[in-house]
């Protein structure tokens, strides 16, 4: 037993774990609900199943010119996945494509009231056909009135106009 | 033992493609724009895990080149759907803050201005009288 064999075995279990992360993100795509707990499910492979790919890589080909260039994908790779999951998840947020009875709590809508922005109504949802209580009670929850209270979310509404 | 690395190889590169149908189901299926990136997203992951295995087998490292590129490209394109997509959704659950707005207090006559106007047009109620007017319909 020597070095060499060692570092083929374990490179070859590493690449298996990071395929194994792979199928696993897979699975969790095609079964989870709504956008949010799918990106959950994607993301693991695209920076843990990438690490243990690139030791892997690194322990089967031992130049170091491919060292190199295997540390730079580690890297690369850690900077640029969270930035488009960012966005992505800020998106499905923003445009209400995610499944609001699975949040047990939603701390970004008080910020989001508390930075000015204000809920619009979705239209075309078939829940809120009036469209205007809809509207009217989601203003009045987010200004911190009792809901329901059409006068008072239109006065706090208006008052950053002036 | 090289028969046993052979084999675990073997394993993860079916592994792969399994995983590349499913993401595939997911990418046809997928109800919204936003599916549909994730599941590219995950695609790219396991067609960088299919050039490192295929460079583990052969023990070269002439795709590593091409794995560099990718993990450093890949993230473009789910960031620009992803603008993309939240530009065009007419249907925004969040507006703008109003003092993002540079000076004009409600912005919104340029997005998803006709369904405020719809909406806070009757929520108002009698209110359209005095002043805050459907906001969706001030001028920049």
């Amino acid at each position: 037993m020597n070095w060499g064999l060692i570092a083929d075995v374990t490179g070859a279990l590493l690449l298996l774990l990071g395929a194994l992360l792979c199928f696993a993100a897979a699975v969790g795509l095609l079964r989870f609900p709504d956008v949010l707990s799918r990106m959950h499910a994607a993301t693991k492979p695209q920076t843990l199943g990438l690490l243990l790919l690139v030791v892997g890589v690194a322990l089967e080909v031992r130049q170091p010119r491919v060292l190199g260039l295997l540390f730079l994908v580690a890297v690369l790779q850690l900077f640029t996945a969270p930035v488009s999951a960012h966005m992505v998840s800020r998106t499905a947020y923003r445009t209400q494509q995610l499944d609001e009875d699975s949040l047990i709590a939603d701390e970004l809508a008080d910020d989001l009231a508390r930075a000015g922005f204000r809920r619009v109504d979705r239209a075309g949802d078939p829940a809120g056909d009036p469209a205007g209580d809809l509207a009217g009670d989601l203003a009045g929850e987010l200004a911190g009135d009792p809901a329901g209270d059409h006068a008072g979310a239109d006065v706090g509404r208006s008052k950053p106009r002036d | 033992m090289i028969v046993l690395r052979l084999v675990i190889i073997m394993v993860a590169m079916l592994l792969l493609g399994v995983a590349a149908v499913l993401v595939l189901i997911r990418m046809a299926k997928g109800p919204s724009t936003l599916d549909r990136v994730v599941a590219a997203d995950v695609m790219l992951a396991v067609v960088i895990a299919g050039l490192g295995l295929e460079a583990a087998l052969n023990r070269h490292g002439t795709t590593v080149p091409v794995i560099l590129v990718l993990s450093l490209l890949g993230f473009a394109s789910a960031l620009s759907m992803a603008r993309f997509v939240a530009d065009r959704d007419k249907a925004k659950k969040w507006d703008v803050p109003t003092h993002f707005a540079a000076g004009v207090p409600d912005r919104g006559g340029s997005r998803g201005g006709q369904e405020r106007a719809d909406g806070l047009g009757t929520a108002n109620g009698g209110d359209t009288a005095d002043g805050p007017a459907p906001t969706g319909e001030v001028p920049r």
